[in-house]
Formats: C-alpha cells, sequence, structure tokens
C-alpha cells in the first residue's frame, strides 16, 4: 500500500503548486493593472497561497 | 549605533546566512570524521554496504538528528575522532515512580546507560527519546521498528526546550526595555527601537486593524505581537550555528496554535457561533449540512497553522542539510563550489521565510481573531 499513497501524495502537491502558480500568475496581472493596490493584493495572494500550502503539506505528512 | 544606514542591513543579512552555513558545514564534516572512528561497530550489525552507501546512510542519519530534540546542548566536536566535544549537558527530568533529577553528561552523548536511584535509563538513537532499560541498557524493539521498552514521564529541559526559555528571556529584557527607554526618550524610540518600532507599527496597521477591526483589535495586540516575535526570533535561532530547530518541532507549533484556538473560542461573539450552527442566508436544509462542516473548520484552521509553521521550517532545514551534504557527495572541484553556492543563496531565501512565516502565522491568527470579534455584518468595513 506504500506506492498509492506516495502517488497520491504527489497527486496533491502537483495540485498545490498549480493553485499557487495560478494564485502567483493572478496576483502578477493584478498589480500590473492596478500597481496602487500592490499592497493589499500581496497580502490577499499570501494568505490564498498559504492556506493551499498547508494542504499540500497535510498531503505530504499523511502520505 | 547607526540603523538608519543601509550597508548595516545588509551587513546583518550577511551574516545570518553566513552563519548558518558555517555550522552546517562544521557539523556535517564532523559528523564523517566521527563516523570513521565508529566503522568496525558498525560492519558488525550493517549488512555490508560499499563505501559511498555508507557515507550516503550517514549523511542521511545526520541531517535526521538534526532535526530532533536532544537532550545536550552539543555545538560542534573537533579532533581526529571528534573526541572534543564543544557543548554542555542539560538536566534531565523524569518521572518514574519519583522524580529523577540528573545531568545528561551522564549519557554521554547517548552512548551509555545512566543510571538513577536504581533505575536504568537510555537514549534510543532512532527517536532521541529516553526509555527505560535494564542494566546492560538493552532495547528491544518488535518487528516493525517500535520499541518496546518502558518510557519514563520526560520532563527534561532539553534543547529546544532551552532555546525558548532563551528566546523568551530575550524578547522580555528587549521588549521591557524598549518599553521603558520610549518614557525616558520622550517618546522616540532609540537604538534598536529604531528597528522594531516600524516593525511593531506595521503588525497594528497592517495585520490587525484591517483584519479586527478599530474597535476589538487593541486586546489581541500583545498576543499578536508576542507570536509574531516569537516565532521570528525562534526561526533566526534556528539558522545559527546553534542547530536548533525550534519552530520545526511540532509540539511547540501545535501548542501555539493551540494558543490561537483557545482565544478565538473563548473570545468568540455571539454572531460568530451564529455564523457556525446556523448560518444565516441559506435553506433550512442547508443549515443543517453547514453545521458539522463549519464546526470541523473551527479545528481544522488551528491545525493547518500548526501543519504549515512545522513543516514549512523543517522543509527548509532538511533542504539546507541535503544540499550542504551535497557539497560532500559532489567532491570535486566543480560540484562542490556549486552546491555551496546553491545553499547559501538558499540560507538568504531561508531569512526571507522566517520572517515570512511569523508573518503568515500573525495574519491568520488575526483573521480568526477578526472572525470571533465581528459583532454584525460590516455594511460600513472596508
Amino acid at each position: 500500500m506504500e506506492i498509492p499513497r506516495i502517488v497520491g501524495a504527489g497527486l496533491v502537491v502537483i495540485g498545490a503548486g498549480i493553485g499557487i502558480g495560478r494564485i502567483g500568475g493572478s496576483a502578477m496581472d493584478a498589480i500590473a493593472r492596478q500597481p496602487e493596490a500592490t499592497g493589499k493584493i500581496q497580502t490577499a495572494m499570501l494568505i490564498a497561497a498559504a492556506l493551499i500550502e498547508g494542504i499540500g503539506f497535510a498531503a505530504i505528512f499523511a502520505s | 549605533m547607526v540603523f538608519s544606514k543601509k550597508p548595516f542591513e545588509y551587513l546583518f543579512v550577511v551574516l545570518v546566512a553566513f552563519f548558518s552555513l558555517t555550522s552546517n558545514a562544521n557539523s556535517t564534516n564532523t559528523i564523517e570524521v566521527t563516523k570513521k572512528g565508529n566503522t568496525v561497530e558498525n560492519n558488525s550489525e550493517m549488512k555490508v554496504l560499499s563505501k559511498d552507501e555508507k557515507k550516503d546512510e550517514e549523511r542521511k542519519e545526520f541531517i535526521q538528528h538534526h532535526l530532533l530534540d536532544s537532550h545536550d546542548f552539543h555545538i560542534f566536536s573537533y579532533g581526529k575522532n571528534a573526541e572534543h566535544n564543544v557543548g554542555f549537558p542539560l538536566p534531565v527530568i523524569l518521572w518514574d515512580n519519583g522524580l529523577h533529577v540528573f545531568s545528561s553528561s551522564k549519557f554521554e552523548h547517548g552512548e551509555k546507560v545512566a543510571e538513577d536511584g536504581g533505575n536504568y535509563y537510555k537514549i534510543s538513537h532512532h527517536d532521541g527519546k529516553i526509555y527505560k532499560t535494564d542494566s546492560n541498557g538493552k532495547i528491544t524493539e518488535n518487528t516493525k521498528g517500535k520499541i518496546q521498552n518502558e518510557k519514563p514521564l520526560d520532563f527534561s529541559i532539553t534543547k529546544s526546550f532551552f532555546m525558548i526559555f532563551i528566546v523568551s528571556v530575550l524578547m522580555f529584557l528587549l521588549f521591557a526595555g524598549l518599553g521603558k527607554s520610549y518614557k525616558k526618550n520622550g517618546s522616540i524610540a532609540k537604538g534598536v527601537g529604531r528597528f522594531f518600532e516600524p516593525i511593531i507599527i506595521y503588525i497594528r496597521d497592517e495585520i490587525a486593524i484591517p483584519n479586527i477591526g478599530e474597535a476589538h483589535y487593541r486586546k489581541y495586540m500583545s498576543f499578536l505581537l508576542t507570536i509574531f516575535f516569537f516565532i521570528w526570533f525562534s526561526n533566526i535561532f534556528g539558522l545559527t550555528p546553534l542547530g536548533v530547530n525550534i519552530t520545526g518541532n511540532l509540539a511547540i507549533t501545535g501548542a501555539l496554535a493551540l494558543m490561537t484556538y483557545f482565544i478565538t473560542t473563548f473570545t468568540a461573539k455571539k454572531y460568530y457561533w451564529k455564523h457556525i450552527f446556523w448560518m444565516p442566508g441559506v435553506p433550512v436544509l442547508m443549515k443543517f449540512v453547514l453545521a458539522p462542516i463549519e464546526l470541523l473548520g473551527t479545528i481544522i484552521k488551528p491545525f493547518s497553522l500548526m501543519i504549515r509553521l512545522y513543516a514549512n521550517m523543517l522543509a527548509g532545514h532538511v533542504v539546507l542539510m541535503s544540499l550542504i551534504a551535497l557539497m560532500y557527495k559532489a567532491d570535486s572541484v566543480v560540484g562542490s563550489p556549486l552546491a555551496f553556492l546553491l545553499s547559501f543563496v538558499l540560507t538568504l531565501l531561508e531569512v526571507l521565510v522566517a520572517l515570512l512565516q511569523a508573518y503568515i502565522f500573525t495574519m491568520l491568527a488575526a483573521l480568526y481573531f477578526g472572525a470571533a470579534s465581528e459583532e454584525h455584518h460590516h455594511e460600513e468595513a472596508h
């Protein structure tokens, strides 16, 4: 039962990576559009990224 | 001291970055020397491994050892067989049908069996914990590798405990001193206060007030500031040559998360509980579905706080140590400097991560407090 668990954890981490990448990319777009809102966008970005990151870590530790 | 000039900041960052590098490199070097002295012993009990494989095993073991808490404060060893150790033992406090207090020097770095009041104790090499043994120090394991020996209640002052104490004392002296210095200098920060004042104001104006609200933020400020500086200082200490790993310890991050959970729960207003048990604005049937999910969410939130900080710091340490081990594994003119450069850059990144994790923890804690102390729908807010 070792391999399915590890593969599952890997899939979750790939998902988390895509998610964080999308958050970062969208934040870049948003900052390019409204540079004056950089601070607020960064804060929201960090929170969202941290929440997803938590799931990724949980998957790694569960595997 | 001038704190407003840029070169000092750069110098500080470079200093911190290089510090950890020397420590880790030094330790890796040491362990290889140590292990060389023990090869005879290893050969008898391990399968026959090639020289490279054995070295890999040693490096792995060393990294694992670094991540564990330990009962003595070992900084580095030197000498041909690493026979001179620099460091100091810490007190061991056990409850095993009576109190046993003795110095961890009795264990001689986990090599010997310690005797106290007719009982024998030994530190397991696997998890670094103290087990009760017979006079020979035999530790029995079952087929799954789980240790069968009895485990006494351990209240020892371990390395992490010691460093938490140091961080607490440092924070107390630093911030109590800063508080006093404001009175003396007529409400103007002086010395290190010039460095810390903007950070404290940032936490107040950018983290506490937007998330918790102007009305209630004051009572949470002490906790937010404490937790921010505790995590930050602990993370920075983790990068120094002392080789401690305070925040990379599940028990410690768990305690921090538990405090956040208790404060959220006990300061919560009616509106918060209403949102959990009887979500307004959704059909009645949906309310029954949402209630258990929301209730579970209150526990998942601090749980994710715990895992995030722990995993981030642990992962940082593992990657850093692995890169430094790579320096020895490559063992060539091209590979080793490359690994060195990589680990140097990564150390700088870790300095950033140390701050970022403290910020995220504080930020999310403030977010949860904000949800707890909210009183009605914020039509006017933001």
